[in-house]
């Protein structure tokens, strides 16, 4: 783990981090200035060159999306993606909560190098708090003249608005994001044309998460070598991490992608060890859709390449909920499937019902009633649904099947000592649930 | 057995507030925002929820005339979002986080206070129309679960032993920073 200088959060913790002045003073909105100074495509091979890879879970590189743009388009727009859902994700909350105008010019940045004419920040309902931040924030900046009409005396317009959801996890999906945008249900859209092409009103979109956006005005300010010579190959760039559960210090940390699960729970600069002497059993490291982690694999690195190799289905948001041994692997594995269950947004069949019955059999589980025939097909089902063998039109049901297939996989044995032993009260609990 | 039917026809209509016409103006104020006026239907869904406590049947039917829309376009949508409801609830809404943090930290314990402090279940209104009670998703705070929203205001770090308090104070919903005015519901124009 290197020496890290914070960038993402210089700003949280100095008194009034929200306001404009304090931004500006700390050089704020010069990465804006800059890019304005240059052609929309300089700004882009910027981007590309620093490989700024996306942050909100998929990992594609940002300025490789904004090139799918059509050459010959009249109108774009630029969707940023507040709708943080994931369990246990809470990153775009602080950077929102703390330094708004940081991602508003990374708005402005990307606004300009896309040429989009109208902004929509997406927040999810339950940011309450973050709406108010968010929308005093905007107010300041339309009034020192960085959104609206002749931007800086650059010839360029963009307006901003915020937009908010009303509770779907799959609007965090950003083709659902365009639908819920539309005024319509959340239903993710099959793809081709992707938002690119034919995204928000029919028209060319480019949809950012808000901690890919954040990054922009460093990568302008500081150039791409900066930022490439920050972590390893592949995974460059300040990025965010969070931690919560059994550790000393849960919250959100800022680092390079070089250390370990380990170190994220070990670590001074993070978690600070476990709490009340209490040991890992499990990690979930980037949030519940990647999979899970035993305490055995602590070694995986934080990073975009890593992941993989241990079965995992991506770092997705960096956001690792450490299990501590006390917890019943029961616990866990119902309340991933009942989340998925309900988060399901009933368009294809396989993660309509899969992720209901997988909810069903886990609570059956968790109550001392289940099967032999569960576990194998706890096993199953989750390979027979998802994007990845081509069954569904989003991304939802892998996060589902990664999620609980790694669990069962990797906790398979735990699991079956369960079901072995019998309950006393099982034909209590039968009924119970039958009526 | 015979099925019950249910006329329809006949049947008095449900009563439900209608938009005022200062909302009406709130809403028409989103159109320049966006390309086609269906997209301004979940801004308005939400004025509406603000001002009326709920999205009734009738508001249903006059956002969609606003809106250029049908009634079942806004039903359809209504319908898919957990945080729109088509029912009058309580004055404060309490959300109960039962995602994976907070669920590991107690979540179970918070939920089980509320219920005994309020005396109702998930998905209940008390008797005097003061407080309903709902289970949610991850609320995006869990380095501080088990997390309580009340209305607008998140409470965090909930000790079980503290939900009484927590209920039990008046402004347990009031943010500590002003709030914007776009979604005022402070001044409330009908209900």
């Amino acid at each position: 783990m290197s020496e890290y200088e914070k960038v993402l959060l210089k700003n949280v913790g100095k008194p009034n981090s929200r306001q404009l002045a304090t931004y500006v003073e700390g050089g704020g909105y010069s990465g804006a200035k800059r890019a304005l100074e240059h052609t929309p495509d300089d700004v882009i091979d910027v981007v590309k060159r620093a490989n700024l890879r996306g942050r909100g879970g998929a990992g594609f590189p940002a300025g490789v999306k904004w090139t799918f743009l059509p050459k010959d388009r009249e109108v774009t727009y630029l969707c940023v993606n507040a709708d943080e859902s994931e369990p246990p994700t809470f990153s775009n909350r602080v950077l929102m909560e703390e330094d708004p105008h940081q991602l508003l010019e990374g708005i402005l940045i990307a606004g300009y190098a896309t040429q989009a004419t109208v902004a929509y920040l997406y927040m999810r309902a339950e940011f309450t708090e973050q709406y108010h931040i968010m929308q005093k924030a905007i107010d300041e900046a339309y009034e020192a003249g960085y959104f609206g009409k002749n931007i800086l005396n650059s010839g360029y317009s963009l307006e901003c608005y915020i937009h908010r959801g009303a509770g779907a996890y799959v609007c965090g999906e950003e083709t659902g994001l365009i639908e819920s945008l539309e005024g319509k249900r959340g239903w993710p859209r099959i793809k081709p044309p992707f938002p690119a092409i034919q995204g928000a009103f029919g028209k060319p979109t480019v949809v950012n998460n808000v901690e890919t956006l954040a990054n922009l005005p460093h990568i302008v300010n500081r150039g791409a070598d900066w930022f490439l010579g920050i972590g390893p190959e592949g995974s460059s760039g300040p990025k965010l991490f969070c931690i919560s559960g059994a550790v000393k210090k849960p919250g959100c940390y800022e680092g390079a992608m070089d250390f370990s699960v380990r170190e994220l729970i070990e670590s001074d600069r993070f978690g600070g060890g476990m709490r009340d002497g209490l040991k890992v059993k499990a990690v979930m490291p980037g949030g519940i859709s990647m999979g899970i982690l035993t305490a055995d694999e602590l070694d995986m690195k934080m990073d975009f390449s890593d992941p993989a190799k241990y079965g995992l289905l991506g770092l997705g948001t960096a956001s690792a909920i450490v299990i501590d041994d006390r917890t019943d692997i029961r616990q866990v594995l119902r309340n991933v499937a009942r989340f998925f269950a309900h988060e399901s947004c009933g368009q294809c069949t396989q993660c309509r019902e899969g992720t209901s019955w997988m909810y069903k059999m886990t609570n059956r589980v968790e109550r001392g009633l289940g099967r032999m025939q569960d576990i194998e097909l706890l096993g199953e089902i989750p390979a027979k649904m998802g994007m990845m063998p081509g069954l569904s039109i989003c991304g939802l049901s892998d996060g589902a099947a990664f999620a609980i297939s790694t669990i069962v996989e990797k906790f398979r044995s735990e699991l079956e000592d369960y079901v072995r032993n019998e309950n006393d009260d099982a034909v209590r609990i039968a009924l119970e649930i039958a009526n | 057995m015979a099925w019950k039917a249910i006329d329809r026809v006949n049947a008095p209509a449900e009563e439900s507030p209608s938009l005022s016409e200062p909302l009406k103006e709130k809403i028409r104020g989103f159109f320049d925002r966006y390309p086609t006026k269906r997209a301004v239907l979940i801004p308005a869904l939400h004025m509406i929820q603000d001002d009326h406590g709920y999205v009734g049947w009738k508001a249903m039917e006059e956002v969609a005339e606003l809106l250029e829309i049908t009634p079942s376009d806004v039903f359809d949508t209504v319908s898919f979002y957990s945080h729109f409801w088509t029912h009058p609830k309580g004055e404060k809404v309490v959300m109960a986080c039962r995602s994976i943090s907070c669920d590991l930290l107690g979540a179970d314990r918070v939920l089980d206070e509320c219920k005994k402090v309020l005396g109702i279940g998930d998905h209940e209104t008390t008797p005097d129309g003061k407080y309903s009670l709902m289970t949610e998703e991850c609320l995006a705070a869990c380095d501080h679960g088990p997390c309580l929203m009340i209305n607008e205001k998140m409470h965090k770090c909930v000790d079980p032993a503290n939900v009484r308090k927590i209920l039990e104070d008046d402004a347990n919903d009031k943010l500590d920073i002003p709030r914007s005015n776009l979604y005022d519901g402070a001044n409330r124009t009908s209900a």
